[in-house]
């Protein structure tokens, strides 16, 4: 096998496929990188049983052929060489590359121990790529990293129609985003639950410019994404996510509006002298305005005021300080809506264009308070 | 629990190695005792970290630049430091500290506070608890130490000072203000350099004439910190042993009468011991960020696994189901087990509030519990436990 690629086309190549590379690889093969070079074209692909990831790239190919090399030493190498053609030659059974002056040697493994790729799933439809990235971002915040609760660290993705729904809790807080696709059936509905990890990586690695392909597999047990001749496929997280849809309250009589960069500005502040297992509190006044504190009894203390659209009864709660700002931070409109029940029900949190505007409900964060002892 | 002594007899001991790094340097440099010993990284604009006290007699310093004292000091000899060993014996010696009491709290790497109060039953009065500190630290580490020990934090740092190197000094309660005013207004701990040149351009140099000066005439001109001073020179100390934690973790573990394979039995017992390392978390009031299980093999092989949870719990519920999920994910046990154990670690304060979930059952159990304390507080001899316990506790044999 031999071809012959600028160095910054391989880099970026090589690098995508070894982001999905296992830190403790299942087997010693899957830790290569599965490149294969023909008509004109190198493949390069990596896979840890769980996770699939393939891409193509132009390249001018003296002679057809496969190879399996260390995909986190070829990562290091190719990022290393001068910005000039790099030629990758199969010499026996060693790889040598060739870029300028320098030559590089790696041993290879045994490509006929390399597990055949899940095939990609078929097409579902098209989303764009930014609006998605977006939507991965607002809602993985919500999502368990606590991996003795499984299922609460994936993201349900429901899809219904035109509208793909992300979900995600820990069971203190809760993110939903909708969004708008091209399903290819345009009456779909179907769910799938992808780990959030994962989402995350599709969405920072594929989901960068233009369309993204989503497919799904018949028996869903696993979502393929695909955008400019790249390709990933996850198995999905198996197991039933609670029925979280019906959290979020169906009539909420008391609402505040905020501006939005000034409330998280005041609330990052407050934040700052509390305890990592304390919390904020917050006390909407029937004065239009709103009363952030922190550490009312703690060594250092903290209070700021700033207005607050009120409507219904005057609220005080007390919300965890990393949930709520977590959830502020991934708001992008100019103000931002708390919707209660009542202090010990949990508050929704959306955004809005104009403070005497309509609530956006494309993104929602739920977020439990917490229960004041001693205020 | 019993209740705490009043403040006025406490005995607090504050100990603190002498010439630290250079001691421990001279453990594997023995060659060099003697002699002039500057502590430092050889370099040109590095500071002085300890000097021996050879080299102290030249008035070199800590924190001096290296450069200044080489010329103060031309014939003594520079080392370089070791800090990993210096930290490694250091984690060593506040180990032994937790030997004489619960209540220790560590300052630096070389000097941290004990109160002896709970220990003088055990080990003997003040002075003797003083001596057998130095003499223990000497045997067991070959380094030497300084005790100083008063009724006040402060006055047995500025005790120990006194008494450098290798001493002893005990100041008794009676004793504390004749001490006191006996010192220059520099000795007392937290008068740095500007305090007390602000102090003396107020005509001010003796902690005697500090007390002697009235509390406003102090606070109009130096503010709280005058005020705070004033109290100090009257030996008033506001600064109470805090031990940084009272209780690292807090466990408890059942060696079993015969060894266990039966997961019921474990998972049962596992319930048991999360109820009652949860009750002694609300005892103290704190909370736990780590759970960690523990369990010996018939063998004796021991295994202990932790992991940390999204908000520090006091609740058994929230500590037992953390354990089931550490015991299953050992997989298959290739032994019957002999002991299990259950450990809350990282604890902290409860925050004033409590993290609500979505899940009520999380919050119900831990109201439950609560009531499972109040329940227990007011009828000591009536035993609650979870039901399922009753069932299991009828399947054994």
């Amino acid at each position: 096998m031999e071809f012959t690629v600028e160095r910054d086309v391989l880099s970026e190549a090589v690098s995508w496929a070894a982001r999905s590379l296992s830190p403790r690889p299942p087997a010693p093969v899957l830790a290569g990188l599965h490149i294969t070079a023909a008509d004109q074209t190198v493949t390069i692909s990596s896979f840890d049983h769980e996770i699939s990831a393939q891409l193509h790239i132009e390249a001018d190919v003296k002679q057809e052929g496969t190879i399996l090399v260390s995909g986190r030493l070829l990562n290091d190498i190719v990022k290393s060489l001068p910005n000039a053609p790099v030629t990758v030659h199969l010499q026996d059974s060693r790889v040598q590359l060739t870029c300028r002056s320098s030559k590089f040697t790696l041993s290879t493994m045994p490509v006929d121990e390399y597990p055949e790729l899940p095939g990609m799933p078929e097409l579902a439809g098209t989303v764009d790529g930014a609006a998605f990235a977006r939507a991965v971002s607002q809602v993985i915040t919500a999502a368990s990293k606590d991996d003795t609760l499984p299922i609460l660290t994936g993201v349900k993705v429901e899809i219904e129609g035109d509208t793909i729904t992300f979900l995600a809790t820990d069971r203190y807080r809760l993110a939903m985003r909708e969004i708008n696709w091209s399903p290819v059936t345009p009456d779909i509905s179907t769910s799938v639950l992808i780990k959030a990890k994962t989402l995350n990586d599709v969405a920072k690695s594929l989901a960068g410019a233009g369309s993204l392909q989503i497919a799904l597999s018949e028996s869903a047990e696993l979502v393929g994404f695909s955008s400019g001749g790249r390709r990933t496929t996850s198995v999905l997280v198996d197991g039933d996510y609670p029925k979280i849809r019906q959290l979020f309250p169906e009539e909420t009589p008391i609402h505040a509006v905020v501006g939005t960069a000034e409330f998280i500005e005041a609330a990052r502040r407050v934040s700052l002298v509390s305890e990592r297992n304390g919390h904020v509190r917050l006390q909407f006044t029937q004065d239009n305005e709103v009363i952030l504190d922190a550490g009312v009894d703690d060594a250092a203390s903290a209070s700021e005021v700033i207005p607050a659209t009120l409507t219904g009864e005057a609220i005080t709660v007390g919300f965890n300080p990393a949930y709520l700002n977590e959830g502020l931070n991934v708001i992008d409109t100019d103000f931002l809506r708390f919707s209660f029940v009542s202090a010990p029900k949990p508050a929704m949190i959306t955004g809005q264009a104009e403070a005497e505007g309509e609530k956006s409900i494309d993104f929602r964060y739920l977020l439990m308070p917490v229960r004041l002892i001693n205020s | 629990m019993a209740p705490s002594p009043p403040a006025d007899s406490r005995v607090l001991a504050h100990v603190d190695m002498d010439a630290y790094y250079v001691e421990v340097e001279l453990l594997t440099q023995p060659e060099l005792r003697g002699r002039k010993i500057i502590v430092a990284q050889d370099s040109g604009r590095s500071v002085v970290l300890s000097a021996s006290y050879e080299a102290r007699a030249d008035g070199v310093r800590s924190a001096m630049p290296l450069a200044r004292a080489r010329q103060m000091s031309p014939d003594a000899v520079v080392v370089s430091p070791h800090m990993e060993v210096y930290r490694e014996l250091s984690r060593r010696i506040m180990a032994y500290f937790d030997t004489i009491t619960d209540a220790v709290e560590q300052l630096s790497v070389d000097e941290a506070f004990l109160d002896l109060t709970g220990s003088l039953r055990r080990l003997g009065g003040p002075a003797e608890i003083g001596q057998k500190i130095r003499r223990e630290i000497r045997e067991e580490f070959d380094l030497p130490a300084t005790v100083g020990i008063a009724d006040r934090k402060f006055i047995a740092k500025i005790a120990s000072t006194r008494a450098k190197p290798d001493g002893l000094l005990l100041v008794p309660p009676h004793r504390r203000l004749e001490f006191l005013h006996s010192l220059p207004v520099t000795a007392m701990w937290g008068v740095g350099g500007k305090t007390a040149e602000s102090l003396k351009a107020f005509g001010i140099t003796t902690v005697l004439q500090l007390a002697e000066t009235p509390e406003p005439a102090l606070r109009r001109r130096f503010g709280v910190t005058g005020t705070a001073l004033h109290r100090l020179a009257w030996g008033e100390d506001a600064r109470d042993v805090q031990p940084h934690r009272i209780e690292k973790s807090i466990g408890a573990e059942e060696t079993f009468a015969v060894d266990v394979d039966d997961e019921a039995v474990l998972r049962a017992e596992l319930l048991r011991l999360s109820h009652r390392v949860a009750a002694r978390l609300r005892e103290s009031g704190v909370s736990a960020e780590g759970i960690s299980l523990k369990l010996r093999y018939s063998d004796f092989e021991t295994l202990t696994r932790s992991s940390t949870l999204s908000h520090p719990t006091h609740s058994a519920l929230a500590i037992y189901s953390r354990l089931l999920a550490l015991l299953e994910r050992l997989g298959e046990r290739p032994q019957p087990v002999r002991l299990i154990g259950v450990r809350a670690e990282r604890l902290v304060d409860e925050g004033g509030s409590l993290q609500l979930s979505f899940d009520r059952t999380e919050t119900n159990w831990l109201d439950a519990e609560s009531a499972l304390d109040a329940i227990a507080k007011k009828f000591p001899q009536v035993q609650t436990a979870p039901a399922s316990l009753l069932r299991a506790r009828k399947e054994e044999p």
